[in-house]
């Protein structure tokens, strides 16, 4: 099934046509009225009437997290605030998060591409889905709500946690498709397994999942454990949300990107050049559509890649690959994004100087554990057992208050923590996926 | 009438131990008492030796987290309740015992006791004024 044929399956000539008009149309209105974009476009000396082909995207100059944190809270906004009906965060970041907002324009394309990707990933309207993703401010919970709602499915808002009632609502109320990280997936079936509810009983049939790394093989023992159809779902709250690519279940291989909305590139991260179709790199994406928080050339740091075959399902839509890996250093851990200088920012509060420290993460019973190992030196080294304990807590306390994750800390001699070349390596991930 | 008390960072994990004392062996430095607090995790070594410098010293080259303490050294009569009295003086005043642990010789008769107070120069004037005898770090060092 496909929500919107015409322009899922639309010919390339004419999306690309598509594209252009809306990619000039876009530059126009950011430079009119976010002065950033002004700014970094006429300081590389560019203008939208230099943009006559959608290759000419490759002269406007890059966005980053950091240029949207320089913004903060609005500063990236279109439009005035009296037009802007939603606000979003993203996930664990300290200081200043990364804040969007939408229109009601763009609440509604949103809803119209989530209901797309639900389609896409077998839903229908007579379907009852289970949306397990976060309820708040990351986009997950609400995004796919809304596009349940759009497609006229019946959307149980059970958000994260309390998994043991969970359980019992996929028990009584039997819907048949679900939203969850994968992660947390797969720890709902243990705990059903405990509670003797046996997940293969249940009448789901498909699954959508997302908002972490993940891998083939969990694909494969999600297909088992729950007897469903697993696909996987792609976005970002600075893009728009969850809804920007999604696998169809006829395939599920690569995830079409709504290129109506969303223009992907793949660029060499260490050079920013554009690479030729099917090439490795980081993502990069440009709104088409957006009112309320546009995005033009956004590094999204995700490594991956192009796939401009046709797809079976129908949709020419180009398929992006599984997310491979990071071109920085951010850790996504329980669908919290994390990176290593917010770790080290909570430690220098904290305790007042800058210990040497290293994140390991792992994965136990599918579900992501943090451990911050933190180098007792001069400084933080009490006599007393007790303080040093209290030190402990009291790191743990501001990592799971300031970046909204919990984490074990321990204490380790001087030195303990690899250093390669000098300089200490800061995160080992040890989770196999 | 301090007596200092070095102290080390540990981590829970086979032979560090033996490392320390290995490490103050090669400096040649005596160990007089020793008393070890320990979590899961980590604990915390303390010692008395007969060369606060060189043990320190030693250990930091070593890699390890060495601090100083002041502890009391309290000569305890070597009979029951002897030790209890000294508590008990303590608890009357309010002072409040952080750890204490048992020095390896004796001082005459008596037995010796190390003790963390929260409030040690109180604590001096407690057992000085019932007469309880302490030990000066130069003389315990090296007893």
């Amino acid at each position: 099934m496909i929500y919107d044929v015409e322009y899922e399956t639309m010919p390339r000539e004419a999306l690309e046509a598509i594209q252009l008009r809306r990619l000039k149309a876009t530059l126009e209105r950011v430079c009119a009225t976010v002065p950033f974009y002004r700014e970094r476009m006429a300081a590389a000396g560019i203008t939208p009437r230099d943009i006559q082909r959608l290759e000419d995207l490759r002269h406007i100059p890059f966005t980053t997290k950091q240029d949207l944190r320089d913004n903060y809270p609005f500063g990236m906004f279109a439009v005035p605030m009296d037009t802007v009906v939603r606000i979003h965060a993203s996930s664990g970041t300290t200081g200043q998060p990364t804040v969007v907002g939408y229109t009601a324009r763009d609440v509604n394309t949103w809803a119209t591409l989530m209901a797309r990707a639900l389609v896409a990933g077998g839903a229908t309207a007579n379907d009852i889905i289970h949306n397990a993703y976060g309820y708040g401010l990351f986009t997950g919970g609400l995004g796919v709500h809304y596009g349940a709602e759009k497609l006229g499915a019946s959307v149980i808002p059970v958000s994260g946690g309390n998994t043991k009632r969970q359980i019992l609502i996929m028990r009584d109320f039997k819907p048949t498709v679900i939203t969850a990280t994968p992660s947390y997936t797969l720890h709902l079936a243990e705990v059903a397994e405990e509670m003797g509810v046996s997940f293969k009983e249940l009448s789901f049939k498909f699954g959508i999942f997302g908002a972490e790394p993940w891998s083939e093989n969990m694909r494969q023992e999600i297909e088992r454990k729950l007897n469903i159809t697993a696909v996987d779902i792609y976005g970002l709250s600075e893009v728009i949300g969850p809804g920007v690519a999604i696998e169809c279940h006829e395939a599920k291989k690569g995830l079409h990107v709504f290129e109506d909305h969303f223009l992907p590139e793949i660029i060499d991260p260490a050079t920013g050049e554009v690479l030729p179709p099917g090439e490795t790199g980081e993502l990069v994406f440009t709104s088409l559509t957006k009112e309320a928080f546009p995005v033009i050339r956004y590094r999204t740091r995700d490594i991956t890649s192009l796939n401009f075959e046709p797809c079976i399902c129908g949709r020419t839509h180009v398929r992006m690959n599984r997310v491979s890996g990071r071109s920085d250093d951010m850790l996504i851990i329980r669908g919290v994004n994390v990176f290593p200088s917010q770790i080290e920012s909570v430690l220098m509060e904290t305790s007042e100087v800058a210990p040497h420290y290293q994140l390991v993460v792992d994965r136990e019973e599918n579900l992501d554990t943090l451990t911050v190992r933190v180098e007792v030196g001069e400084r933080l080294f009490s006599d007393e057992v007790r303080q040093l304990q209290e030190l402990e807590r009291k790191i743990s306390k501001n990592i799971k208050e300031t970046l909204g994750v919990s984490a074990k800390v321990k204490l380790v001699e001087p030195h303990t923590i690899q250093r390669s070349e000098g300089k200490a390596v800061r995160v080992i991930d040890n989770r196999k996926i | 009438m301090h007596a200092q008390q070095i102290s080390i960072f540990l981590e829970n994990k086979a032979g560090r131990l033996a490392e320390v004392t290995g490490i103050l062996a090669g400096a040649g430095v005596n160990i007089r008492a020793l008393a070890l607090a320990d979590t899961s995790d980590f604990g915390v070594l303390r010692l008395i030796v007969d060369d606060n410098h060189k043990a320190e010293n030693a250990l930091k080259q070593g890699g390890f987290t060495v601090s100083k303490t002041d502890v009391v050294a309290v000569e305890v009569d070597d009979r029951p309740g002897g030790l209890h009295h000294i508590l008990d003086l303590l608890q009357n005043a309010g002072i409040n015992v952080e750890y204490m642990y048992a020095f390896v010789q004796h001082s005459g008769a008596n037995a010796v006791m190390i003790f963390r107070f929260d409030q040690p120069d109180e604590a001096l004037k407690v057992l000085g004024a019932d007469g309880l005898k302490v030990i000066e770090g130069h003389r315990l060092y090296t007893m």
